[in-house]
């Protein structure tokens, strides 16, 4: 009978070929939604890497930048290091989260929208019809001998789907280097060869999955439709077709003859226009990413034989329940609010929020310090005691930075650094940190002979620019056991 | 047994079962899709190719060659030669700078510092330890007291030409006599030096062998260590007032010292590396904390 085992060909062999999908044109809300949303991620994607935003001279002027050369991630007024990577295993969370809470609140919308497995081959479908016809051309010309026009058709929408793939691949690069300077290097190709290289593979696997792989890609690779069955419950949004109301089914029995029979003509509009293949009156299965388009074609259905629409509907299992006993259709808007996605949302907003309270207090000065332990300590010739210290400094600033970097706690302290003569030998010593740059310092610290051992102490970092801040860190100073 | 020889058609998917069964669950036997196929095709086919075009094969004293020619070995000599263009005018820049004018916060010093710290890695840990702290009879080169002097220039000559190294016209020698062993001293006017020693070192208290000493080291030690045992560095003879001390300060180190005297040997690193290298580590060891 059934759609499963038309989707795994004839029973038996090892392997099945990929039946032929060709999903039908199809117009209504859930369409319209779809090329929305389709237009607005695309224009993300193209646009974003293109944006400008004036850091100065000092830093790179492209709002949203991974620099992986210098290791600095750019996103709008934020700055990442990678000591701050955490930042991105966040957000990587809240996507987690937002995904769990997406699909238990509207069910795979993620799928049937947004993922740009879909976006990219709704974007082919299109291509397709728009030079190979809608389904039924389509089916002709696969049928069809080999002709000029046949040839003529295949090559130019390969030829369009490669198109569509360098675009792709080529828009991902400039996330990575200055915009304009890539495209200008890439076109007259001086670019680095791993532009090149990213913009092939992204072609091919554009072209593959976009144009080949399609739902494939959806059914058998990703492991999101496996999660989502333990995402779903009763009171999840997913595509129904009700039974209740549409079985059995008329095709070719007139209502008058006296027979009971549902709304459902067995026009097969929704499987037509399905871009995964599926025949969604079966129930809720694997391959259905909720694209609604079978939704779109019923209700044209029903409005054309004067019946209800809503016969292929989103709804909650439970709703489903209720209605099928005969109560009214349940508002979409009712099953978002509940306890399940408010505590989704709950995590989803903490750490939003948490981010952005670190974020928002973060200091843009910062100060390491690693004690040298070999040796652990020399002795002087006038009896004193010397300990060296590597020094970071982090700016984090994109313009140079005076600071001041002091001993606290250590009497009789003097600090002096690598570069200069013990005779500079101070309380303090000031340098200038270059802008979004790491300053490293060996420092020697001298100290009389006797005291605690070990004495502990701090070193502070302190911005003698207006805007000020600064860090400390804790050391400590050894001295020798036994007076010699 | 015959049962499960024969095709079984599940009713509801329409699909063959296969044989496995658990606990009166059956597999259905969904074939794998036929791209899964063509993958595992063309992964074969790569790794023919790769098998063709790099090195893959081993035989018994070496591999097959690859098509390309490639070799890690090649890869890491043009990683080499690229590393040699890239440090070329810093190079050039340190053989053309006398040591002593290199400006010490320079970014060309501070390469030199780096490029010492490797060269000290190889060469100079054996003797002055990893962290350059020395050991007995192996100078603490961290530390503020320096036999033959700590500038720059200094530790450069000492580095270029080595003490008492045969070979070397301008290596660096003090010879100091064998008290004791040559019989130009008793045992006990040795004891009375080093109780002087241990005075002006101020580890002992003054003692009658300390005065008797004083008198002592001003006849035989004063030449060269000057009449305040502060040391003399054109000879490379050490400060004995400081509590820094090569061989020991203690008593029994001491008398050692006055019986046989020392003489240590390094190598002049002149005759071993190249200049450039020389100079980075007169850098490195100035920059470790005691450099004047």
């Amino acid at each position: 009978m059934s759609n499963h085992a038309n989707r795994t060909g004839k029973a038996g062999g090892l392997y099945a070929r990929r039946p032929d999908i060709f999903p039908r044109a199809v117009d209504g809300f859930y369409r319209r939604l779809k090329w929305a949303v389709m237009a607005a991620t695309l224009a993300v994607y193209y646009v974003t890497p293109w944006i400008r935003w004036d850091r100065g001279p000092y830093a790179p002027n492209q709002a949203v930048l991974v620099d992986l050369a210098n290791r600095r991630f750019y996103f709008f007024a934020i700055e990442i290091w990678p000591h701050e990577f955490y930042y991105v295993a966040g957000l990587l969370v809240m996507a987690g989260i937002g995904l769990f809470l997406l699909t238990a609140t509207v069910g795979r919308a993620w799928c049937g929208y947004a993922c740009p497995q879909t976006v990219w081959t709704d974007l082919f479908l299109h291509i397709e019809r728009m030079i190979d016809g809608d389904r039924n051309a389509q089916m002709r010309l696969r049928n069809a001998p080999l002709s000029v026009t046949k040839v003529a058709k295949r090559v130019s929408k390969h030829s369009a789907w490669l198109a569509v793939g360098v675009l792709t691949g080529g828009a991902w690069i400039f996330y990575f280097a200055d915009a304009p300077t890539l495209l200008r290097a890439f076109v007259t190709g001086t670019a680095a060869p791993v532009a090149y290289s990213t913009v092939a593979l992204l072609t091919a696997t554009t072209y593959v999955f976009g144009g080949w792989m399609r739902e494939q890609v959806c059914i058998y690779m990703c492991p999101w439709p496996r999660i989502q069955s333990a995402m779903l419950d009763e009171r999840s949004l997913i595509v129904t077709y009700k039974d209740w109301r549409g079985e059995p089914r008329s095709h070719g029995i007139k209502r008058t003859e006296g027979v009971p029979t549902g709304d459902c003509i067995d026009c097969n509009a929704c499987v037509q226009v399905c871009p995964t293949g599926i025949d969604i009156r079966n129930g809720p299965q694997l391959a259905c990413i909720t694209c609604a388009l079978c939704i779109d074609a019923c209700d044209d259905m029903m409005a054309r034989i004067g019946r209800p629409r809503g016969l292929i509907d989103y709804a909650t299992f439970e709703d489903c329940e209720e209605e099928r006993k005969g109560a009214p259709p349940v508002p979409i808007r009712r099953t978002i609010l509940r306890s399940r996605t408010f505590l989704y949302f709950g995590g989803w907003a903490a750490i939003g929020i948490a981010m952005a309270i670190m974020l928002g207090a973060r200091t843009r000065l910062d100060l390491s310090v690693g004690q040298e332990r070999n040796p652990l300590y020399v002795q002087l010739s006038d009896g004193s005691v010397r300990n060296a210290y590597t020094v970071k400094v982090r700016n984090m600033e994109t313009r140079p930075r005076p600071v001041r970097i002091s001993i606290e706690g250590l009497p009789g302290a003097l600090v002096w650094d690598s570069l200069s003569e013990e005779s500079t030998a101070a309380q303090s010593l000031t340098l200038t940190v270059a802008p979004d740059q790491v300053e490293r310092r060996r420092l020697y610290v001298r100290a009389p002979r006797t005291g605690p051992q070990p004495a502990d102490f701090r070193f502070r970092v302190t911005a003698l620019d207006p805007q000020g801040g600064g860090d400390d860190d804790a050391a400590r100073f050894d001295r020798p056991e036994t007076l010699r | 047994m015959s049962e499960q020889d024969k095709k079984q058609i599940d009713a509801a998917t329409g699909v063959e079962v296969n044989a496995h069964e658990w606990d009166g669950i059956q597999e259905l036997n969904t074939p794998l899709p036929r791209w899964w196929l063509w993958s595992f095709y063309a992964c074969i086919v790569f790794a023919l190719g790769y098998v063709v075009v790099y090195p893959a094969i081993p035989f018994r004293h070496s591999a097959s060659a690859g098509t390309l020619g490639w070799t890690s070995r090649g890869e890491l000599k043009k990683e080499l030669a690229s590393a040699e263009i890239a440090r070329a005018a810093t190079v050039k820049a340190l053989a053309d700078t006398p040591i002593e004018a290199i400006d010490p916060k320079s970014p060309l010093m501070r390469a030199a510092v780096e490029g010492g710290k490797a060269a000290f890695k190889v060469n100079c840990v054996q003797c002055h330890g990893s962290g350059a702290a020395g050991s007995k009879g192996y100078p603490n080169l961290n530390d503020d007291d320096w036999l033959w002097g700590g500038n720059l220039k200094e530790i450069h000559a000492t580095l270029e030409h080595g003490i008492r190294q045969p070979g070397d016209d301008a290596t660096r020698i003090s010879q100091m006599p064998a008290f004791g062993r040559d019989q130009l001293l008793t045992a006990a006017q040795i004891q009375d030096v080093v109780s002087y020693v241990r005075l002006v070192s101020r580890q002992d208290p003054a003692t009658a062998s300390a005065q008797q000493g004083a008198k002592l080291f001003a006849d035989n030690c004063a030449v060269c260590h000057g009449t305040d045992a502060k040391g003399n560095r054109t000879l490379g003879a050490p400060n004995l007032t400081d509590p820094i001390w090569l061989y020991g300060g203690d008593r029994a180190s001491l008398t050692a010292t006055v019986t046989n005297a020392r003489a240590g040997v390094m190598p002049a690193w002149g005759q071993r590396l190249d200049p450039v290298t020389v100079k980075m580590l007169a850098a490195y060891v100035h920059s470790l904390g005691g450099g004047e």
